[in-house]
């Protein structure tokens, strides 16, 4: 077991935007390359990802809002990637992340849900993950528990 | 949003041709789906082979497709990729919709 990743960290740096998101993923799993993640983790991580930038785009960044940078930073570590998501936009409501619960699968047609269901894979999927308002800025970090050594 | 549809019997078949469902092109999808199915046999078979992601916005146009077509009307997928079923699978939407690993099961077992 090496304890030390040789893997180096890197960032993303983004403007907000309707294509910002596939750019980014685009990006991040490029530099993941040298990780040799297998297509679960890959998805996992794309995924958690999709969700988190998702979310700024729509709720940080609104339309009508101007664009704003969003930056990425992805270290790996004995526990897993390491990622933290920092935009200049909009706070969450409260103060913090929403729960994430599971949406209600059980009902008729036309009550079934067509959203909500961002924060509930960012949740079941992510490890540790931290929101925080610092000057302005909104800071994400979680952990993905992939590439273990 | 490329879609192609055609039909088998009974059936429906509409294959989603581009790679990714995501929060960008989910709107797009939910009109071309609309389109796609108006109108057309009770059984619609959403052939998602080809695609390799799908995000929580993609799945929610996929609801809303099924929405759309309405409760006499059947929605079923077929062909998920890993992490398109991993999606379905986590939020347990794989219960909502009948959904067939492969385009051929789907037919096998619909066609009437």
């Amino acid at each position: 077991m090496s304890a030390v990743s040789t893997f180096p960290a890197f960032n993303i740096s983004i403007q907000s935007g309707t294509m910002a998101v596939r750019e980014a993923l685009k990006k991040l799993m490029e530099g993941l390359t040298p990780l040799s993640l297998d297509v679960e983790e890959a998805g996992t991580v794309e995924l958690v990802m999709a969700e988190a930038l998702n979310n700024i785009v729509e709720h940080a960044y609104p339309e009508g809002d101007p664009e704003g940078p969003i930056n990425i930073t992805c270290s790996h570590a004995r526990d897993g990637l390491h990622m933290t998501v920092i935009d200049a936009g909009r706070a969450m409501p409260d103060g913090r992340t929403p729960l994430g619960t599971p949406v209600e699968t059980d009902v008729a047609l036309n009550d079934m849900p067509e959203g909500g269901f961002g924060w509930f894979l960012i949740k079941d999927l992510a490890k540790d993950v931290t929101y925080d308002r610092i000057n302005s800025e909104n800071h994400l970090s979680l952990r993905l528990a992939v590439a273990i050594s | 949003m490329d879609l192609r549809s055609r039909s088998e019997d009974n059936l429906q078949v509409v294959s989603v041709l581009d790679n990714r469902i995501d929060a960008a092109v989910a709107i797009e999808f939910k009109d071309a789906m609309r389109a796609s199915t108006e109108g057309g046999s009770d059984t619609v078979v959403l052939d998602l082979s080809e695609v390799q992601f799908i995000d929580s916005s993609g799945l929610g146009a996929i609801v809303a497709s099924m929405k759309h077509m309405g409760a006499s009307r059947k929605l079923a997928l077929a062909g998920l990729t890993p992490t398109v079923e991993k999606v379905f699978r986590l939020t347990r939407m794989d219960s909502v919709f009948s959904v067939f690993s492969t385009l051929d099961g789907a037919l096998d077992a619909l066609k009437t």
